[in-house]
C-alpha cells in the first residue's frame, strides 16, 4: 500500500557554524512533529557528526531520520547527499574531510557543536566547515552514488552557492537525482525558470526550529526508505513526487 | 589588441583555439560566477576566472568571448579541453592570481587605446 510522506530533507543543525545553537536534536524533533513531517533529512555543511543523536532521538518519535550531509564542492556549489545509513554518510565524511582545508573561526564563522541525542556537548569541530572542499561537482556526485547514497543540487534558483550561481545552467551531463528549489519559489516557477530534465524537490534549508517544515516535498511511497526515494525520483513502480 | 598578442605580452600559455587569436580584444571581465558573467560580460571580452568546469566553455561561446584565461595554475580536466576545442574556443592558462593578471591586461588595453 502506497501512501503520502511529508519529507523536509535538508535540515541543519547546531553544528553548522551558521545553524542556531537552539538546533539541538531535541528542538529539531518536536518541531518535526509538530510540522507533521514523516522524515527528515539531516545535511550539516560538509559533516555528519550530529546524525547519530538524531538518529537515536528519533527513535521514540514517529519520524524518519535519513542521514545526510551537504557537500560544498570546489566551484562553491552545495550538493545534499541522503544515505539510508549511518556508516555510509560517515565514511563519505572522511573523504570530504580528507578534502577540506582550513580550520573554523568560531568569533567569524559561529560555534560548530557535536551533541549527543540528550543535547549534551560532545565537542567543537574545529575543521573549517563552512568552507569549500577541493573535490569537483562531478567528483562529489559520484563519491555519493558510491556510498549508493541519492545526490541532490542544494536551492538551485539561490544567488550564491548553488548549481546554476556557480555554473550558470544544469549541465546537461550531469549525474544528479534531484534539483532542489529554495523556499522563495514555487514549483511551477520553477518549472518556467529552469525547464528541469531532473525531479524538483523543494526543502526548507533550516538553520532554525521555526524553518523546519517552512518548505517540504510529499512522496507517495510504500514506507520511508531511501529506496522508496530513489524509485520516486525515477517515477517507478508507482512511487512518485506529489506536486 | 589581438588575442594572439595579450597572450604573448602576458605570458598566457594557449592551450586550445591556437588558431583563433586573431580576434581584436577590447575589454576584459574577471568574475568565477557564470551565471554573472552570463549576465554581465561584455561581449568579445577576455573573460578570467579560476573556474574549471565544462560549463566556462558554453559560457563563452554563448557570450561570444574572445576567450578564458584560468588563473592560479589551475588545469581544466580533460573534457573541458576537449568541449574547448570542438567549440573553437581559446582557454589560456596563467600561475597568476585573478587579481594580477586583470591588472595587466587592463594596462596592456588602456596602453593599446
Amino acid at each position: 500500500m502506497l501512501r503520502t510522506f511529508k519529507a523536509d530533507l535538508h535540515v541543519h543543525t547546531c553544528l553548522s557554524p551558521c545553524g542556531e545553537l537552539s538546533m539541538s536534536p531535541h528542538n529539531i524533533i518536536l518541531r518535526a512533529v509538530e510540522e507533521k513531517i514523516d522524515i527528515l533529512g539531516i545535511c550539516d555543511h560538509n559533516t555528519a557528526e550530529n546524525v547519530p543523536a538524531l538518529l537515536a532521538i528519533a527513535q521514540t518519535y514517529p519520524v524518519t531520520i535519513f542521514p545526510g550531509i551537504e557537500i560544498t564542492s570546489q566551484e562553491e556549489i552545495h550538493i545534499l547527499g541522503l544515505f539510508d545509513n549511518l556508516e555510509a554518510v560517515l565514511q563519505l565524511q572522511e573523504e570530504v574531510y580528507a578534502h577540506l582545508p582550513g580550520e573554523n573561526d568560531e568569533d567569524a564563522f559561529g560555534l560548530q557543536v557535536v551533541v549527543n541525542a540528550q543535547g549534551e556537548v560532545l565537542r567543537f569541530n574545529p575543521r573549517l566547515l563552512i568552507g569549500a572542499c577541493t573535490l569537483s561537482l562531478n567528483e562529489i556526485v559520484d563519491l555519493i552514488h558510491s556510498f549508493a547514497g541519492l545526490a541532490i543540487a542544494s536551492h538551485i534558483d539561490r544567488e550564491s552557492f548553488s548549481l546554476i550561481s556557480q555554473l550558470g545552467f544544469i549541465p546537461s551531463d550531469i549525474i544528479l537525482d534531484a534539483l532542489e528549489i529554495s523556499p522563495a519559489i514555487t514549483y511551477h516557477q520553477a518549472l518556467n525558470r529552469f525547464a528541469p530534465h531532473l525531479p524538483l524537490v523543494s526543502f526548507s534549508d533550516a538553520h532554525r526550529p521555526e524553518e523546519i517544515g517552512q518548505s517540504f516535498t510529499k512522496f507517495l511511497l510504500k514506507e520511508a526508505s531511501l529506496a522508496e526515494l530513489r524509485l520516486a525520483f525515477q517515477h517507478q513502480q508507482g512511487r512518485r513526487i506529489i506536486h | 589588441m589581438t588575442l594572439k598578442e595579450i597572450a604573448s605580452h602576458l605570458n598566457l600559455e594557449i592551450i586550445t583555439g591556437g588558431d583563433h587569436l586573431s580576434l581584436e580584444v577590447k575589454d576584459g571581465y574577471t568574475s568565477d560566477l557564470l551565471s554573472d558573467v552570463i549576465a554581465h560580460a561584455p561581449p568579445a571580452c577576455l573573460w578570467i576566472t579560476l573556474q574549471i568546469h565544462v560549463n566556462i566553455v558554453a559560457v563563452a561561446k554563448l557570450k561570444d568571448l574572445a576567450g578564458i584565461v584560468i588563473v592560479n595554475g589551475r588545469q581544466p580536466d580533460e573534457e573541458t579541453k576537449q568541449k574547448a576545442r570542438e567549440e573553437r574556443i581559446p582557454l589560456l592558462l596563467t600561475k597568476e592570481t585573478a587579481f594580477r593578471i586583470s591588472g595587466r591586461l587592463y594596462q596592456l588595453l588602456a596602453k593599446g587605446r
